[in-house]
């Protein structure tokens, strides 16, 4: 798996957006994550708790909003959830089935901290 | 102190996304084509870039990049063997070749002197597909005792790919693989994905893999995007 590199790149990211704004702390991180995209939660905050160490995201939280698998069937219209392996139109038994959503991959805020000026 | 919460919405694989686009047009400046292989350890990639060597060498001029986990020189001895130009990347222990490692691979071939780069990704189903290089077309090698469940279990990579290969056709007879139902959940993940059954041991499909790939580099050159 590769959760380190993906953990390097959200820290990237965040220290990016948290310099750019002037903060001091970030304190929470906001992942969106599909069902689709592979990645374990647990390995990335373990990786985070490492390398995170010397920046301004040190002690940030980690939340992970899974955004479940929708899928469409392109022959009779019929929307459903993935629950478990990918099928056939549950309804008309078709192959032509679109993915609405589920293959979500980015940062989508950050909580960060500032000091007041004096 | 104040908190605030800043909106970012940004690709966590963004930067990889931004390097591979400059390969991509490294190699369309060069007028190089370019895919990458991508299977299952022991899938056939090299057996298969060996046999595509042999049918395209008279056509065309090729490169190799071969990446592996150890740093171990099997793969591109091989390709050197055949007479072509070939790069080991040693992704020191990762799990799939990046758009960096594929950069400095692309350093070290005489790209003002190639028509196409085949890239050997490494052996693995799930991180080479979230991680672009900048080649014009993904490639999916699979092979039938892999088991015909592997669309399922690993929609990414199947999603996520231009062109399919199946290889190992030869042993078919002697495997329980259902055809009807590997390519059921290739339909869903990838509707109308081009797929080529090949064996490299008896040869069949690969002359027309062949064709096909040429007419793709032809199109290339006719029309860099």
């Amino acid at each position: 798996m590769h959760e380190l590199s993906v953990t390097e790149n959200i820290l990237a990211i965040c220290e990016k957006h948290a310099k750019e704004n002037g903060a001091s702390k970030v304190t929470d991180i906001y992942l969106t994550i599909g069902q689709l995209s592979s990645i374990v939660d647990d390995s990335v905050q373990f990786y985070w708790d490492i390398i995170s160490q010397d920046t301004l995201c040190v002690g940030a939280r980690l939340h992970f909003q899974r955004v479940p698998a929708k899928l469409k069937c392109n022959q009779c219209g019929h929307e459903f959830t993935l629950k478990g392996e990918l099928t056939l139109c549950p309804q008309c038994g078709s192959v032509r089935i679109d993915i609405l959503s589920g293959e979500e991959f980015f940062v989508e805020s950050i909580l960060i901290e500032k000091e007041e000026a004096v | 102190m104040s908190k605030e919460r800043v909106p970012v919405v940004e690709q966590i694989l963004s930067a990889n996304d931004q390097i591979a686009m400059l390969n991509r047009q490294r190699l369309n400046a060069a007028g190089v084509f370019s895919i990458n292989l991508m299977a299952s350890p022991g899938a056939g990639k090299t057996s298969f870039i060996l046999r595509t060597i042999e049918g395209l060498k008279n056509s065309l001029r090729l490169g190799v990049v071969e990446g592996d986990t150890a740093p171990v020189t099997i793969d591109s001895d091989q390709i050197l063997a055949a007479g072509m130009p070939a790069v080991q990347i040693n992704t020191g222990g990762d799990c799939h070749l990046d758009a960096v490692m594929f950069k400095e691979g692309l350093d070290q071939l005489p790209l003002n002197d190639l028509d196409l780069v085949i890239v050997e990704n490494v052996g693995n189903l799930v991180c080479p597909a979230s991680f672009k290089l900048g080649t014009h077309l993904n490639v999916l090698v699979a092979s039938i005792p892999e088991g015909d469940d592997k669309p399922y279990k690993y929609p990414a990579m199947y999603r996520g790919v231009d062109v399919l290969v199946i290889n190992k056709m030869d042993l078919l007879p002697y495997i329980p693989f259902k055809m009807g139902y590997f390519l059921q959940g290739v339909q869903i993940l990838n509707p109308g994905i081009t797929s080529f059954p090949v064996s490299c041991i008896t040869g069949e499909g690969i002359s027309d893999w062949c064709h096909w790939l040429i007419a793709q580099r032809n199109q290339f050159i006719g029309h860099e995007d």
